[in-house]
């Protein structure tokens, strides 16, 4: 049977994957950031996961003003790398496993999770950096990858506890799927960070050292934040954290925290990024 | 309509639907600046290409005098401009840098230096 046996969450700001693809990460700037994730590159490629379902948001990429779907499953056979207006990042192209993501979208819709199934769109940074932050710069991506966008662009986004409830759902979606596969589920985005208006630059590292200690003991609780407080506290954009709670929902209510790091800035961002396993 | 809870953050516009319904023609001109053919057109003729689009003159000035701040309250949405950001190959941190008002030397120590603090008085509401 399929499982999910462990969840990564990482912020995914652009600037970091133009740091690597320019050579940059040797820079003072950038130096601390990047040594937060030397254990993470070392683990995972000791657990060789098959399929990562993978919890971004696309940033006005795939989706435009015409189409906002508010949980969107890739359960195509590939995903091309955009061009979000500086030139397409030279990273692979992101593998499928359409498979288990049709499973996925089936089991969850029966679930009531009404999903909106993609066969085709191309990925931005909110998915291709985490890619790099794990897995470096191979020419190929050494595992499938299932694209879960979630709307956190036009307000609302879905609330923490749905999207907690949906992290579940697709537990329970990855425990039926009859193929032996090494699952894990990466929550993507935040922490605290605003990129707009005359409050542009806000940083709670406060807020984001609560929510790394409460995401590990207190998970369900956690989730019920509601919007307001990650807006006013965390900044407009901190509210990405709600995708955070897809990939803690899908874990078990305790896991084993194996490692966390916290770095500021990244551009204008406050970098989170843990690594669970299921115990 | 009940107050809006988060009308009143400070510095902080919420792209929620009455501000996308403002911006939809102002989002999706920004967001054909994906394509390299259509940025180099936007840039050898800010005006005509802008012209192109169902957009009011003072989105037009907005856009063309890069008023960032200006084009949030017209509906733009920083996913969305941040595409001009990219076309004048300008970083995410000069763009959102510029509509604090500081320097980009000053924003980018205040973001080294750990950012915008929260007890600062442009961050939260009834702190200030």
């Amino acid at each position: 049977m399929a499982k999910i046996t462990a969840g990564v969450a990482t912020s995914h700001v652009p600037a970091i994957g133009a740091a690597v693809d320019l050579g940059k990460t040797g820079e003072d700037y950038w130096k601390p950031l990047f040594k937060g994730y030397e254990f993470s590159k070392k683990w995972i490629a000791e657990e060789k996961p098959d399929v990562v379902v993978l919890v971004y948001n696309d940033h006005a990429t795939a989706f435009d003003m015409n189409i906002i779907p508010t949980f969107a499953l890739g359960c195509g056979e590939e995903f091309g790398i955009a061009d979000e207006g500086w030139g397409r990042r030279p990273v692979p192209n992101v593998m499928g496993h359409p498979d288990l993501a049709w499973h996925i979208a089936h089991s969850v819709i029966d679930d009531e999770f009404d999903i909106t199934i993609v066969n085709k769109m191309e990925v931005d940074h909110g998915l291709s950096v985490p890619m790099t932050l794990m897995f470096g710069q191979p020419d190929a991506w050494p595992c499938k990858v299932i694209p879960l966008a979630v709307n956190v662009i036009t307000f609302p986004p879905p609330s923490g506890k749905r999207c907690f409830a949906l992290g579940q759902a697709i537990r329970r979606a990855v425990d039926s799927y009859e193929e032996d596969l090494n699952v894990q589920i990466w929550g993507t985005g935040g922490m605290s960070h605003q990129l707009q208006g005359p409050r542009a630059g806000l940083i709670n590292s406060e807020f984001d050292q609560d929510f790394l200690d409460r995401f590990l003991n207190d998970p369900v609780e956690l989730a019920k934040t509601p919007h307001i407080d990650y807006l006013e506290q965390a900044g407009a954009e901190g509210v990405e954290l709600v995708m955070w709670h897809v990939m803690r929902g899908a874990l078990n209510e305790k896991v084993t925290e194996l490692h966390r790091h916290y770095h500021v800035p990244a551009s204008n961002t406050a970098v989170g990024h843990v690594i669970y396993k299921n115990s | 309509m009940k107050k809006k809870p988060y009308a009143d953050i400070p510095g902080t516009t919420v792209f929620d639907s009455t501000q996308a319904r403002k911006g939809y023609h102002l989002n999706q001109f920004f967001m054909s600046l994906m394509k390299p053919e259509n940025r180099e057109r936007f840039l050898a003729g800010e005006k005509a290409y802008l012209d192109e689009w169902s957009l009011s003159e003072e989105m037009k000035q907005a856009v063309m005098k890069r008023d960032y701040n200006e084009i949030i309250k017209l509906g733009g949405n920083v996913y969305f401009f941040g595409k001009l950001f990219f076309t004048d190959k300008k970083s995410f941190e000069q763009g959102a840098g510029s509509m604090t008002g500081m320097k980009p030397e000053e924003y980018r120590a205040m973001m080294i230096s750990g950012g915008r603090k929260p007890t600062h008085p442009s961050t939260l509401k009834g702190k200030n």
